[in-house]
């Protein structure tokens, strides 16, 4: 059973679609005892970085994650969620994050060359770096869709793809049992089903 | 590197595909969810379903559609026709819409742009804009092309983007169904002017069509036409091919 973490941000039509569609049992929920009895969690997330963490301490959610992300459970970050993964954002000031990864997010239009427009919308192709456990079946070079204007800096030990738009730009990042991903698996065709039916098997 | 995207528009009235379509391996070509499945296969990086119908029945048998396609297919799915508030935004994305596109319910009320925007995010908000030449210059038009509105096309576009828009779709009035291609003039007028990205639509007649678009207005993202795919008359993964062998970064 895959816990899909509810803090009241954002779409999960698409997210809960895909999952039943590879066969993977799901339960949206905030509930804490849900959440601990899960296999896995899956951290979505769309909007700002400041406010979902604040929905998120509200939840008192804060806690329980960190809690099962220690236990080993295995947990995916999608956009937003893998965001909150990091210390902290510099969204609209400086905001503290999860922590369970080292490193900051950090808006792109400070640093992608000129005439790149933000939001980084659409599909990019992924520079695999690091046979991620959730990119068993796909390939290097394969496309994800994104859409984002905020991308995290941390060491490169935990950056597990990268796709180019200007810069580098963090695509998917890993330490031990816990993933993130900034583009959005459920809306990334077969390549993203594909690595949701990873993560439903680690 | 950022793909340039191809989207098949989808008018949808009374929960089925409006124009005829002509697809040999496909029963029931006026099947949404078919049709969708169909698109998706072929390589359409996202698809725009446009609601035509005018009836309360009918918008009952839209969002039926969305979900069943949002169930099934796993690419971006815009939504477009009457959305006119909030709460309109609020009935598609619950079905499994990703982006929610505004016209005339923008030009009633520009407010609605920003007011989605903050609770949705800029991402899900599409300006959507039918433009003609007018002694003016370009001119944005409301009611499906109707009404000349007299608002500048570029400062429509600078607008949308003031207020939230995270997308503009602009739809040339001037080459729409004419099948000779997009209107370059027009569309690099208005995109030079904002920084969000633009989609092109009105007038591919043929694949060639869209290396031009890309080619000459190199800040268009995507093209979007309707008729030509859904007769056949270009099919996305040779269009795509085509695209690629002419030095355009797509999806294959």
């Amino acid at each position: 059973m895959i816990a899909v973490i509810d803090y009241g941000v954002g779409n999960l039509f698409s997210l809960r679609a895909s999952l039943r569609h590879i066969g993977a049992e799901s339960t949206v929920t905030a509930d804490p005892d849900e959440i601990r009895s899960a296999d896995r969690i899956i951290l979505p997330g769309v909007g700002a970085f400041g406010d979902s963490y604040c929905k998120l301490e509200k939840t008192g959610l804060v806690q329980v994650i960190k809690e099962e992300a220690s236990r080993g459970k295995p947990m995916l970050g999608i956009c937003l969620g893998m965001q909150l993964l990091f210390s902290e954002s510099l969204e609209y000031g400086v905001h503290k994050g999860l922590g369970l990864i080292d490193g900051r997010v950090v808006p792109m239009a400070d640093e992608l060359p000129g005439g790149l427009k933000v939001p980084h919308m659409g599909w990019n192709n992924l520079k695999i770096l690091k046979k991620s456990g959730i990119f068993k079946y796909i390939s290097d070079g394969d496309s994800v869709y994104y859409v984002h204007s905020f991308y995290a800096k941390c060491d490169p030990k935990y950056i597990s793809a990268v796709s180019e738009y200007g810069i580098d730009i963090t695509g998917a990042v890993e330490r031990e049992n816990i993933f993130g991903t900034q583009f959005h698996p459920e809306k990334s065709g077969e390549t993203g089903l594909d690595i949701l039916r990873a993560f439903s098997e680690i | 590197m950022l793909a340039k995207r191809i989207i098949p528009c989808l008018d949808v009235r009374d929960g089925r595909v409006v124009k005829g379509v002509n697809f040999s391996t496909l029963k029931d070509v006026s099947d949404p969810v078919a049709l969708a499945k169909y698109y998706n296969d072929s390589g359409a990086d996202e698809l725009v379903f446009y609601d035509i119908t005018a009836t309360y029945d009918g918008r009952k048998l839209f969002t039926d559609v969305l979900q069943r396609v949002a169930s099934e297919i796993f690419i971006p799915l815009t939504v477009g026709g009457g959305i006119n508030t909030v709460d309109d935004f609020d009935r598609v994305l619950k079905c499994g819409a990703d982006k929610v596109s505004v016209n005339s319910g923008a030009i009633k009320d520009p407010s609605l742009i920003g007011a989605a925007a903050k609770k949705y995010g800029d991402q899900c908000v599409v300006l959507s804009m039918d433009v003609k030449r007018t002694a003016r210059g370009f001119s944005v038009f409301a009611r499906g092309g109707r009404d000349d509105t007299g608002i500048d096309a570029v400062q429509w576009a600078r607008r949308g983007e003031a207020e939230g828009a995270g997308e503009i779709v602009l739809n040339s009035i001037d080459t729409d169904g004419v099948k000779r291609g997009f209107d370059i003039e027009m569309l690099q007028a208005v995109s030079d002017s904002v920084s969000i990205p633009v989609i092109a639509s009105g007038g591919a007649g043929c694949a060639e069509d869209f290396l031009r678009l890309f080619k000459q207005v190199p800040r268009v993202d995507a093209g979007l036409a309707a008729s030509v795919f859904h007769f056949g008359e270009i099919k996305i993964p040779e269009l795509k091919k085509m695209l690629r062998d002419g030095g355009i970064n797509v999806r294959i």
